[in-house]
């Protein structure tokens, strides 16, 4: 899957390979040897270096005030986040794996979120939370949630979610340096996952809130992010080398869920006339709902077909032994594009046919 | 295979590492709430008492909130405040809590606690903006260094905890004082931050007004800790029990654990023992689960009077300060109901200006359609003939 990441950043002699956990430690360091104010806190963030290893060596080199080890509590550390911000930190705090971070959700969407608003723009709240979400590394349960549905429906909040070592490591200090809370999610699927990349010149991230079309195709846009990034670019070339069908497709890497970057998308589908939102979070009330109404809302009169949504099936994540059957992968998304040809029968409603969007369980 | 010891022959060793943090004992509150007012001649024979300037302000401080504290329930029954959670019964804790504070420490108050943010010197009006609905919250948080009323029960403590971390990282002397009530003390924040504040030994003090009840439960439903300063034992944290309705043991209580939190000695929790005189508030019915004998008892224990004895005992009481006193209340409430009786003007537009730094491209359309139905409410009421606003329903 990184090989699709890899082709489309450009490769050059002082690059070297870094995986998307370096680039995030990197960046971390970077921004506590920038600034001050910047402080990492969380649990086991401290001498193990966190579980994935983000927070290796902060410790050692800025000392145990500027990257801590907190008591075990999210609420707690959101809460106390809240404090050091008042008082004009920016804290950086860890919440270990996404279904973790729920005993800390009234802090971040009674307070966090928001803090600006209720004092009327005097206390910002500075403060990125960094959450490793999403399946596919054979985690048991509560460790392969995506619930970056939660974060999108609570305004103040911004959502942010890389998927190439280069925008990991932009995305992150563009995160630290925001006068708003960021919601980071970290996709731990990628942690692993290689790119050249040179830290001396990181790739220019254009800030929170631009997407970027990852590849450029002409007969329909897959819309998607974080850990469905590699997967739609694997789709997009199967789909070419396939060749039945002939399907040219564009990936779109939304980078921000929010903002939202309508733009790029709607441009994009007014170019190929189709779009497929993809992702790993289900689908019932998820991001691909909202993307797909906008999408109809600007691009209608451009559309050849109904949007489409490829998402995880509405179901508490399964066990691992089964997330392959629930996680979507090339094949489905294919699927979906097959099913983009809307002539060949997809609303067969006058002739009383099932379309292949329905059938009966 | 193992060969079995015989039994009775083996001795369990303890484990290896056990040690206990802390002796319990200092840290355990008083067998009864500690009280100054009406003990000098008892228990503190040869003590001159409390400080006269300390009373006298305390005294005006107390007076001016219970007067405050009847005029924000009037406004309520004149439709100015939305609702209002009367501290009636409980200004010496709310009193106490501000003037305990320096300058440069902060207050981390619950929506019950409008009057101590009053008695910190803030805006009336400003403080019972989130009461009277035309915004979340009315005064400068950093410049007056009070944080937001908090809603949300304890979700306030934490925050305590983190500004006053982060005061002593960047080396200044500055504490933290966070308010709850008895309900708040069984929310999991209130214990999240309490260990925070322990471990890390931040300087922020919490005060519990036990004052009985949350909403309808009695302290008794709440809790089977035999006090709730009890509590800071298992945190490490030393417990202090106050009689919440003597002006003065919540300050002195209060002071001395400010004090100590600023130079570094740790996080104090106080239980201030006291009473919610009012119901929870105005929409509430407290006949439903309290009886009247009960609040007749705590009448008796009023903490005006309390005050108001002390100061007559030790001859520091005419009736000039009384009256003084009793004007400059009236004056302030005076004050909040002219003001109040304005209707406040908030602009629509601000809906869009404080959700993020920079507007969203999605919240801009959103500014865009509201402006567009401004202009046009607008321009239908200059299309209305002057002077009749409803001329447009003759028609029907």
């Amino acid at each position: 899957m990184s090989t699709a990441v890899r082709q489309h950043t450009a490769a050059r002699t002082d690059r070297r390979p870094a995986t998307m956990g370096q680039a995030l430690r990197r960046a971390l360091r970077d921004a506590l040897a920038d600034d001050p104010a910047v402080h990492v806190l969380g649990e086991d963030v401290g001498t193990l270096g966190g579980v994935f290893r983000v927070t290796d060596g902060l410790t050692a080199e800025f000392g145990a005030d500027r990257c801590a080890d907190t008591p075990l509590a999210e609420a707690g550390i959101l809460g106390t986040a809240v404090g050091m911000a008042m008082y004009g930190l920016r804290p950086v705090v860890e919440m270990q794996f996404d279904a973790f971070a729920y005993p800390g959700f009234e802090q971040l969407v009674s307070h966090v979120s928001r803090m600006r608003n209720r004092t009327r723009g005097r206390l910002p709240m500075p403060l990125t939370v960094r959450i490793p979400y999403g399946g596919g590394i054979g985690g048991v349960e509560h460790h392969s949630d995506s619930s970056e549905a939660y974060y999108l429906a609570t305004p103040g909040l911004h959502v942010v979610t890389p998927a190439t070592v280069a925008d990991s490591y932009g995305l992150l200090r563009a995160a630290i340096a925001s006068d708003d809370p960021v919601v980071f999610l970290e996709p731990k699927r990628l942690y692993w996952s290689k790119a050249d990349w040179d830290p001396e010149e990181p790739d220019a991230v254009p800030g929170i809130g631009k997407a970027v079309v990852r590849r450029r195709g002409s007969s329909a846009t897959l819309i998607t992010y974080g850990p469905s990034v590699p997967v739609c670019l694997e789709a997009a070339e199967a789909a070419r080398e396939d060749g039945a069908e002939g399907w040219d497709l564009e990936v779109v890497d939304l980078r921000t869920l929010s903002p939202f970057d309508e733009e790029t998308v709607a441009a994009s589908v007014r170019r190929t006339g189709r779009a497929v939102v993809v992702h790993e979070s289900p689908g019932f009330a998820g991001p691909g709902g909202e993307i797909a109404a906008r999408i109809t809302e600007r691009c209608f009169h451009h559309l050849e077909a109904p949007v489409l949504r490829v998402a995880g099936f509405d179901i508490p994540y399964p066990p691992p032994m089964l997330e392959r059957h629930h996680l979507p992968g090339v094949d489905r998304v294919l699927d979906a594009v097959a099913r983009l040809q809307w002539e060949s029968g997809f609303t067969s409603g006058r002739d009383g046919a099932e379309g292949r969007g329905g059938g009966a369980l | 295979m193992t060969v079995l010891e015989q039994p009775g022959t083996y001795t369990p060793a303890p484990p290896p590492s056990w040690r206990p943090r802390t002796e319990a004992a200092p840290l355990l509150p008083e067998a009864e709430p500690y009280r100054v007012l009406g003990t000098r001649t008892a228990e503190r024979e040869g003590d001159t008492g409390p400080d006269a300037d300390l009373l006298r302000r305390l005294y005006a401080a107390v007076v001016r909130g219970r007067r405050f504290n009847e005029q924000a329930t009037a406004l309520t029954r004149q439709g100015r405040l939305a609702v209002y959670p009367s501290s009636r019964g409980q200004e010496a804790c709310q009193v106490a809590a501000a003037l305990a504070l320096r300058a440069e420490d902060w207050l981390f108050p619950s929506y019950r606690d409008t009057l101590a943010a009053v008695a910190r010197g803030l805006d009336p009006v400003e403080v019972l903006s989130l009461l009277r609905g035309d915004w979340h919250h009315g005064y400068d948080s950093p410049g007056t260094r009070v944080a937001p009323l908090c809603t949300p029960l304890a979700t306030q403590l934490p925050h305590a905890v983190g500004l006053a971390h982060a005061a002593r990282l960047k080396g200044d002397e500055v504490a933290a004082l966070a308010l709850v009530g008895d309900g708040g003390t069984s929310e999991g924040d209130f214990h999240e931050a309490l260990n925070f504040a322990a471990v890390w030994q931040a300087p922020a003090v919490f005060l519990v007004q036990n004052n009985g009840f949350a909403i309808s439960v009695p302290l008794a439903k709440q809790t089977a800790a035999p006090s709730l300063a009890h509590k800071a034992v298992g945190y490490g944290v030393p417990g202090r029990l106050v009689d919440g309705n003597d002006a003065v043991a919540v300050h002195e209580v209060l002071a001395e654990a400010l004090e100590r939190a600023r130079s570094g000695g740790g996080p104090t929790l106080v239980e201030a023992v006291t009473y919610r005189l009012e119901a929870h508030t105005n929409a509430d019915d407290a006949t439903r689960y309290r009886a009247d004998g009960e609040v007749e008892a705590w009448r008796a224990h009023d903490p005006v009077t309390l005050l108001e004895r002390e100061l007559r005992d030790r001859g520091l009481l005419d009736e000039e300060t009384v009256r003084e006193a009793e004007a400059a209340a009236e004056r302030q409430a005076a004050e909040l109901r002219e003001r109040m009786h304005q209707d406040p003007q908030p602009d629509p537009m601000e809906l869009f200006a404080h959700v993020y730094a920079e507007p969203t491209p999605q919240l801009r359309e959103q500014a865009a359609q509201l402006r567009a139905e401004l202009a046009a409410e607008q321009e239908a009421a200059a299309a209305r003939p002057a002077g009749n606003p409803a001329a447009g329903e003759e028609t029907r």
